[in-house]
């Protein structure tokens, strides 16, 4: 009884926590209901995707492929591309999909099989190969993009004629998707205001009554993200998905059974770098920017702690984990800035906040991972001794 | 099938084995007809489970060099390299332990990798593994082959709610659900089950055998294996010792021939079997009462109650017995019954719990500081592991424990400053060096360098070295030549007389217990089967290791 109480604590400690703090920070931020649900909805769009590939290795076993950032370097790679050849729009989108597909493909090959050589230490093996992919990526951008490469624009390069800038304006495609579909929620009362500063055009809109303010809605973004949840479940159900969670059950029974073990843990992580380059591509259309070198790394790390925050652990991971996970780490982004500076006049004070957070988060998330297990592997030791003996 | 009756679903022909120049194979050679049920037995390291690797075309021998002799299967020779080729062949194989995913349903275990699919336009352009799963006829499945064996478990429960039991009817309803399947090997299939469990699983087996499917049934339960099957084949070290009907064998006689030639010598003089079955049926008292022939003191040494221990393999569940002070108290049975875990428990390297007594005072147990403060000394099993320091010296592997537990070798203010005092180190190693006849270098040559049963030695020393008032044993002699075999067990019995120490000796090789220890305990399934005597006959204890006994509680006798 008492061990169930710890479990359930144990499993949803991090989510309540946060909520509790958000709880404190909203109403000090002093930010208004539709200012925040427009940040969120913005964000669901920007993030969601990127989080949601770190669900298949889960399921595998592998833990969290920190080694998605592979992925998003290679949808920045063919963001470069798509800049540099002045392709703009959805086209723009879908070839830089294009580009970084079979990049992503190579890469999740590669570190599958390095992951496979590693079994058991799989998320500090990615985490560090994460690292090694970066000095690659660099040694492309920074050395060969314009030199080996062929680069004709000069915008993108560096004064010296080969490298590429560290930020590099996304404007060709900035937005495309999340305009692509427009609409609106706004009050009953600010219809016609709206209407008149935005000028014609067609707009999905959805009225609702004693609501204030408008707020866009990232539509196409958002039917995207449901479309890839209903490709995880649908997945779930496939032979391969079913084959996937009994090796991340136990490797040497799947293998006993004949279920090709090693093959399967490189497809999951090879599903789950390509999907993290599309999740970049949609990531950096809403940002507008692209930091060269900066901008994959962050991906990783908040994707991770956003999914642990929605009380995710290192083996079980589900959809909802995931938006519960997206919505609380950042509402704690948007309001922890504000709430801090309210609170003691220093609007750094968030800043540090969330950074804090997102690493102890993760480390949390760890330890209490180990824990777990360590309990497990007791209960189980226990139950071999059956009902005989002390209990 | 097409297979006439008379001709062998299985042979194997001279089926022999060596590991890095150790035989552990010789010469094996019987059929198996369909429908068939044969009993395997032997003891442990009897080269059952080298067989089995054999057959299944396991890594582990071909990456040591492959087998020699030939199998035939329906009179075609085949080879197999991997586990698959023999499921492909339709040759099944229950595993002693589990190989059932913990988080799925009994259906989706059953159906492990030959789930049912939905057709799909997907499985077209990509392959199979992206259908989805047909759930209901998964279901349907599952439920025939467990409706098969006639137990009554429901397909969509999960694995880790599942009581013992029923995780070996899955097991072998997966086996059932293979279509193809021909030969059943189950190894044993019963050591976890309850009586009533194991009897619906022995109807079972009959079941499938009428249907045609021969199976090779392996196990410890002598009785059960007298009932299922129609012929029996007895392993000893690595030979076919007998192939013969099963009418023609009782069970004492097989566990006779399991256990060894010197018991088959006892059988010829057939002076044993009345004595033996009153000394079994007294047991409790002869050993508690009768007074030893040498060392007559009154007050145990150690007394151990109701000791369960959680060591992963050796799962000791409910042990109490008695030890007499200045007594050779050997702990035998088969591997994995929990015969380590109980010398292991009672130093606190896992998990345990219950009471024991050291010299009338009790121990704290979880505590390995506490039992080597109370002048317990123990040597593991695991000698490269938990033994020994491998990359130091051997003065610093002798005298580390010492150091440790008991301040010596030190030189220095205790708590303020100590430095090692290298003299007595080399001092005190070199006398052990020579009185062991320890083969090396000097005190200085790392322990890691030493051969195996130099390295027995030194463990050995390393507890002599703490003066112990009881001494534990773990697996004396595994892994070393026979040479050190008889110049470790002599040290003991000369260490035991020279000093009074009490000595408790685990060790899987029954003959070795019975030469050197004035009784011996037989663990059986975590509990202790029977004590008897060391010059009772050795199937009385071949009878207790293979649970044929009636279990003798001695705290009852008490």
């Amino acid at each position: 009884m008492i061990r169930k109480l710890i479990d359930l604590i144990a499993g949803n400690a991090v989510p309540a926590i946060f909520i509790i703090i958000s709880a404190f920070a909203i109403p000090l931020s002093g930010f208004s209901a539709s200012y925040l649900v427009q940040e969120l909805l913005t964000r669901i769009g920007r993030n969601s995707f990127l989080i949601l590939s770190l669900l298949i290795p889960i399921m595998a076993g592998m833990g969290l492929n920190f080694g998605m950032v592979l992925g998003a370097m290679a949808g920045q790679i063919g963001l470069l591309f798509i800049y540099d050849w002045g392709v703009v729009g959805i086209p723009g989108m879908v070839l830089a999909c294009l580009i970084g597909t079979p990049i992503a493909i190579v890469l999740g090959v590669f570190c599958g099989a390095v992951l496979n050589r590693a079994k058991g230490r799989e998320m500090v093996t990615s985490y560090i190969l994460g690292f090694f992919i970066n000095g690659v990526y660099q040694l492309v951008v920074l050395y060969l993009m314009g030199w080996v490469i062929p680069i004709t624009n000069p915008t993108l390069l560096l004064s010296r004629g080969y490298g590429v800038r560290n930020a590099v304006s996304l404007v060709g495609i900035r937005g495309v998707l999340d305009n692509l579909i427009p609409a609106v929620i706004s009050g009953t009362t600010q219809t016609g205001q709206f209407l008149s500063t935005q000028g014609s055009g067609a707009f999905l809109m959805f009225q609702l009554p004693f609501f204030d303010g408008t707020i866009r809605i990232p539509l196409a973004t958002l039917l995207l993200i449901a479309l890839f949840c209903i490709f995880i479940v649908w997945f779930r159900k496939t032979k391969l998905g079913q084959d996937m969670r009994a090796i991340g059950q136990s490797q040497s029974v799947s293998d006993s059974s004949g279920i090709p073990v090693n093959r399967t843990r490189i497809i999951a992580i090879v599903i789950s770098t390509v999907l993290a380059c599309y999740g970049q591509i949609i990531y950096l259309q809403n940002m507008g920017t692209l930091n060269t070198y900066n901008s994959h790394e962050q991906a990783g790390m908040f994707s991770i702690a956003a999914l642990l925050i929605g009380g995710a652990s290192v083996s079980r991971a589900s959809i909802a984990n995931v938006f519960v996970g997206v919505i609380l780490f950042h509402l704690m982004f948007i309001v922890a800035p504000m709430a801090g500076k309210n609170l003691i006049g220093e609007a750094q004070i968030g800043e540090y906040f969330r950074v804090f957070v997102s690493y102890g988060i993760i480390a949390i998330a760890l330890v209490l991972h180990a824990w777990k297990r360590n309990r497990e592997r007791e209960a189980s030791r226990r139950s071999l001794r059956g009902n005989r003996g002390g209990r | 099938m097409s297979d006439s009756n008379s001709m062998p679903l299985l042979e194997l022909q001279h089926i022999g084995k060596e590991f890095y120049g150790n035989r552990v194979l010789t010469d094996i050679s019987f059929d198996v007809m369909p429908g068939e049920i044969i009993g395997l037995v032997g003891e442990n390291g009897a080269g059952k489970s080298t067989l089995l690797n054999i057959l299944f075309g396991m890594p582990v021998i071909s990456s040591t060099g492959g087998y020699e002799g030939d199998i035939h299967i329906s009179g075609k020779p085949v080879h197999f390299t991997s586990p698959n080729q023999a499921l492909a062949q339709g040759i099944g194989m229950v595993h002693q332990e589990f190989s059932l995913i913990p988080g799925f349903t009994a259906t989706e275990n059953i159906l492990l990798n030959r789930e049912v699919l939905n057709g799909s336009l997907m499985s077209y352009v990509f392959s199979d593994r992206v259908s989805t799963l047909d759930r209901d006829a998964m279901l349907r499945r599952a439920s025939d082959a467990l409706n098969t064996l006639g137990v009554n478990i429901s397909p969509s429960m999960t694995v880790n709610e599942m009581p013992v039991g029923y995780k070996q009817f899955i097991e072998i309803a997966r086996e059932i659900d293979r279509k193809n399947t021909r030969l059943l090997f189950l190894d044993e299939p019963t050591a976890v089950l309850t009586e009533q469990e194991a009897e619906i699983l022995l109807i079972a087996l009959k079941k499938l055998a009428k249907q045609g499917i021969a199976i090779v049934f392996i196990s410890h339960r002598l009785s059960e294996v007298k009932t299922l099957c129609s012929r029996i084949i007895v392993l000893r070290d690595g030979r076919l010792i007998t192939d013969s009907p099963a009418e023609e064998l009782t069970t004492r006689q097989i566990a006779s021939l399991m256990v060894g030639r010197e018991s088959e010598r006892r059988i010829e003089e057939a002076e044993l079997p009345n004595e033996a079955i009153e000394a079994n049926e007294t047991t409790a008292t002869v050993t508690l009462a009768k007074p030893l022939k040498k060392k007559k003191k009154p007050k145990p040494a150690l007394k151990v109650e109701h000791l369960w221990v959680d060591m992963p393999g050796e799962t000791v569940r409910d042990v109490s017995f008695e030890v007499k002070k200045g007594e050779i108290f050997g702990i035998g049975g088969l591997a994995g019954h929990g015969k380590l875990g109980i010398p292991n428990g009672i130093m606190g390297l896992y998990p345990s719990g219950g009471k024991v007594r050291l010299f009338g005072k009790r121990l704290a147990l979880n505590k390995p500081r506490a039992a080597l403060g109370r002048k317990m000394a123990f040597v593991s099993e695991d000698r490269r592991g938990v033994g020994l320091l491998l990359d130091e010296p051997l003065d610093w592997n002798i005298t580390f424990t010492a150091m440790q537990t008991q301040g010596r070798f030190l030189l220095g203010i205790p708590f303020i400053f100590q430095v090692r005092n290298e003299y007595a180190m080399r001092k005190e190693t070199e006398k052990y060096i020579e009185a062991l006849s320890i083969k090396c270098t000097g005190p200085s040559q790392k322990a890691g360098e030493l051969s195996g049963g130099n390295q027995q030695k030194l463990c050995l020393a390393k507890a002599f070295v703490l003066r112990p008032n009881i001494l534990l044993i773990c697996e004396p002699t595994r892994g070393i030549d026979i040479g050190a075999k008889t110049l470790v067990l002599d040290t003991l019995k000369k260490y035991n007389k020279d000093n009074g120490t009490t000595i408790i000796i685990t060790s899987s090789e029954l003959e070795e217990l019975r030469s050197v220890c004035d009784r011996v305990a037989i663990v059986d399934k975590g509990e202790i089967a029977g004590v008897l005597p060391a010059s009772s006959p050795a199937e009385e204890f071949g009878m207790l290791m293979m649970g044929e006994k009636p279990r003798i509680e001695l705290s009852k006798s008490e």
